[in-house]
């Protein structure tokens, strides 16, 4: 066998998440008009200004153009054969607390190795991370609310949050992606169904790591979540965030919205492991991604996002920074591991404002089998952006023969007293590498494995301990597989 | 130990050993030099099991058992080493990651127990001092921004740690000045013992002064043309491989 031809083996392996909960579900027939909205809006129980804002972003959303200018190639997703709201039927009437949630949801999330149980990770060694479980269109549940309470922390589900702090949710939500900003965060703000709310009040430190575990379960089912961080002056938090989705033949839709807002001198941490179902080797099934982040830091504010990407057949994202305020940074560090016919055009823009602020963007790209990989970032340095700088630099692996990396850097500065780095290298996992590692007595495996991970060191080194851990080890199942 | 009879072996189907005799004894070093082109890389990386080098006829046995048979890291687990004469980098992975990696690899092949982190630690350090290199080389990737000499005395550091039945060493001596030639030759000295065995690939004589062999080979086409002890290496030196070889050096 060519060392290809082993390589290739070895990135055919499972899908360890792909297994479907049997759980009976509320789901809207497929399809979008304005009644869809108005039916999921009031399933909800929304507030009219709310219904309003999501109708409004429709008649934005019918007005714009499929965007076409990506480096992806798949045929244009039809809107109106994806239904846009499903809950498990048992959540029709909102569980109290987490011992009223249907087991067959806690179970599927035991088996993602994201325990529900607070009493059962307060007993592990680990430190306790509250979590909030989104199941297709609903939040299932959120751990740990009553210690995060204590401390002022308010972490609930974004409809929760409508009702129980509409003030909040009614001055920032759109204020960092507003309606129109692009045609999914469009999309997605007519429709959002749920996800995560989290506000961090004055001068705290967020006792704990916060995050949010996406599942989309039901079947030509689109999710349209829309997470909302709020941390105000001088406090600290960091959010993580998993996904998670069956093996099915069909694609299915995730168009999600974060915005991030860092107020005075406050520092928010993102990190996202996306392992949707990436679809088989020919290209068959799993999930297209199209998601909008963004963060806006004022004055001192920091912001960091950290992003592991092995799944999805398609991926449109980038992660981005609105450097609003003087002295604020920005930084973006980011593995994507694409493999059979998986297709990932992911980037970051960082928006240099205020003045002295710093951007960093770390970016690995590990493409194998027949897939493609292309890293796109943007680094605006606008006039009033006094010794803004910025350091990027943008990696990529090549695995094989047969798969691609593109490189799309856009530097922009109006401002002569910025210091802009760009550094980028393409290598490939060399038969001489494989040799060695052979030769010293690793198997192929491992040494992929290893080569992998060394390339995506110092990414892994941003993420949170136990985190980092998930990533290496997804990494490893990513790449493993039988040895011939 | 090492029993190779009528060797045919390919590179991308060229033919390039045509018949190559050779036998190893535990104890023994053997150094193997000929001119260039004449195949003595490729006989290191044929017992070593490089993908794209077929053998096509012949025997190539390590202590009675068909290495053909082996992948190159079942070769490695038996307790052959490869110095390699150009090693390559593997950024991010850490040397000690590297070597604890490989040192657990071998060593259960070996049913070793693995070394605990403490002794890890310090075998790992005597490792490095006895090549001359700075630990800091620990923590550094492996080969990573490395200059040549560096990498050089990193492949004899590794070879000190897994305790090869059967070293070889292609080409170690190129690019290395004398100081680090003969940090490389005490290294390589170190390890021999009665139940070792030491194959070297080398273009020049001058490392056969440090590390004086049992035997010399002549290489030339593919086949072993002449054997003789550590004197005909001299006289090689002094006359060029054109005599033995019937071709102009």
């Amino acid at each position: 066998m060519s060392p290809n031809a082993e390589i290739n083996k070895l990135l055919e392996s499972g899908y360890e998440a792909g297994f479907v909960t049997d759980i009976e579900s509320d789901t809207l027939p497929p399809g979008l008009n304005e009644e869809v909205i108005r039916t999921i809006s009031k399933r909800k129980n929304e507030p009219e200004w709310l219904l309003e804002w999501r109708l409004a972003a429709y008649r934005r959303w019918l007005e714009m153009d499929y965007p076409e200018w990506a480096h992806l190639d798949y045929p244009e997703v039809d809107f109106n054969k994806v239904s846009y709201f499903s809950a498990p039927k048992s959540m029709k009437d909102r569980p109290k607390s987490l011992d009223e949630v249907d087991p067959e949801l806690l179970r599927t999330y035991e088996k993602l190795g994201i325990p529900l149980h607070e009493q059962e990770m307060l007993a592990g060694v680990q430190n306790p991370v509250a979590v909030d479980a989104v199941f297709d269109s609903v939040s299932v549940g959120t751990t740990f609310r009553k210690q995060l309470e204590e401390a002022g922390v308010i972490f609930c589900s974004i409809s929760e949050a409508v009702h129980s702090h509409p003030e909040l949710v009614k001055k920032y939500l759109g204020s960092v992606v507003p309606q129109g900003d692009n045609f999914y965060a469009a999309l997605n703000s007519a429709v959002f169904s749920d996800g995560s709310f989290v506000y961090i009040p004055k001068g705290v430190r967020c006792p704990m790591e916060l995050s949010t575990y996406f599942r989309i379960n039901e079947q030509n089912t689109g999710q349209f979540e829309r997470t909302l961080i709020i941390a105000d002056e001088g406090s600290h938090v960091s959010y993580l965030e998993g996904c998670t989705a069956p093996m099915r033949d069909e694609n299915q839709l995730h168009a999600a919205v974060v915005e991030l807002v860092a107020l005075p001198g406050a520092n928010i941490k993102y990190s996202t492991v996306q392992n949707w179902y990436p679809g088989d080797e020919e290209g068959r099934g799993g999930i297209y991604n199209f998601v909008t982040k963004r963060g806006v830091c004022f004055d001192n504010a920091k912001i960091s996002w950290t992003q592991v990407e092995t799944g999805s057949a398609i991926t449109w994202k980038y992660p981005s920074v609105i450097l609003r305020g003087d002295n604020s940074i920005g930084e973006f560090y980011s593995v994507a591991l694409t493999r059979h016919k998986q297709q990932a055009d992911t980037g970051t823009k960082m928006i240099h404002l205020g003045k002295n602020t710093k951007s960093t963007i770390v970016s690995k790209g590990i493409s194998a089998s027949k897939s493609s990989n292309v890293y796109r970032g943007l680094v605006r340095i606008g006039p009033g952006a006094e010794n803004a700088r910025n350091f990027t630099q943008c990696d990529s692996m090549l695995i094989g023969d047969t798969c691609a990396a593109h490189t799309f850097p856009y530097i922009e500065s109006r401002n002569p007293t910025a210091v802009i780095e760009h550094e980028a290298t393409t290598s490939k996992v060399s038969e001489d590498q494989l040799f060695l590692c052979q030769s010293r007595g690793l198997d192929p495996e491992k040494a992929v494995s290893m080569i992998v991970n060394g390339f995506c060191k110092e990414v892994f080194q941003e993420l949170p301990m136990e985190f980092a851990v998930e990533a290496r080890a997804l990494l490893e199942i990513s790449l493993e597989g039988a040895v011939g | 130990m090492l029993d190779i009879q009528n060797l045919h072996a390919t590179v991308e189907e060229k033919d390039i050993l045509k018949g190559l005799t050779l036998k190893v004894n535990p104890g023994e070093v053997h150094a193997i030099m000929g001119p260039n082109g004449s195949g003595k890389s490729t006989l290191t990386n044929v017992i070593a099991g490089r993908e794209g080098y077929e053998v096509k006829e012949g025997q190539l046995n390590f202590e009675g058992q068909d290495l053909t048979e082996l992948s190159p890291e079942e070769r490695a687990r038996a307790g052959i080493f490869l110095a390699f004469q150009y090693p390559v980098e593997i950024p991010g992975v850490s040397n000690m990651e590297f070597l604890r990696a490989s040192l657990e690899e071998v060593r259960a092949a070996q049913g070793k127990e693995p070394y605990d982190a403490v002794t890890l630690l310090r075998k790992t350090r005597e490792a490095c001092q006895q090549v001359d290199l700075d630990q800091a080389f620990l923590k550094r990737g492996v080969n990573e921004g490395f200059s040549g000499g560096e990498k050089k005395r990193n492949e004899i550091m590794q070879m000190l740690l897994l305790e090869p039945k059967l070293a070889l060493l292609d080409e170690t001596d190129s690019g290395l000045d004398i100081d680090a030639l003969q940090v490389v030759a005490k290294g390589v000295n170190s390890l021999r013992s009665p139940d070792r065995a030491i194959v070297l690939v080398t273009h020049y004589q001058r490392l056969l002064d440090f590390i004086v062999p049992d035997f010399v080979h002549v290489l030339s086409n593919g086949r072993i043309v002449k054997t003789g002890g550590k004197e005909l290496a001299l006289e090689l030196e002094e006359k060029g491989y054109g005599w033995i070889t019937g071709e102009e050096a």
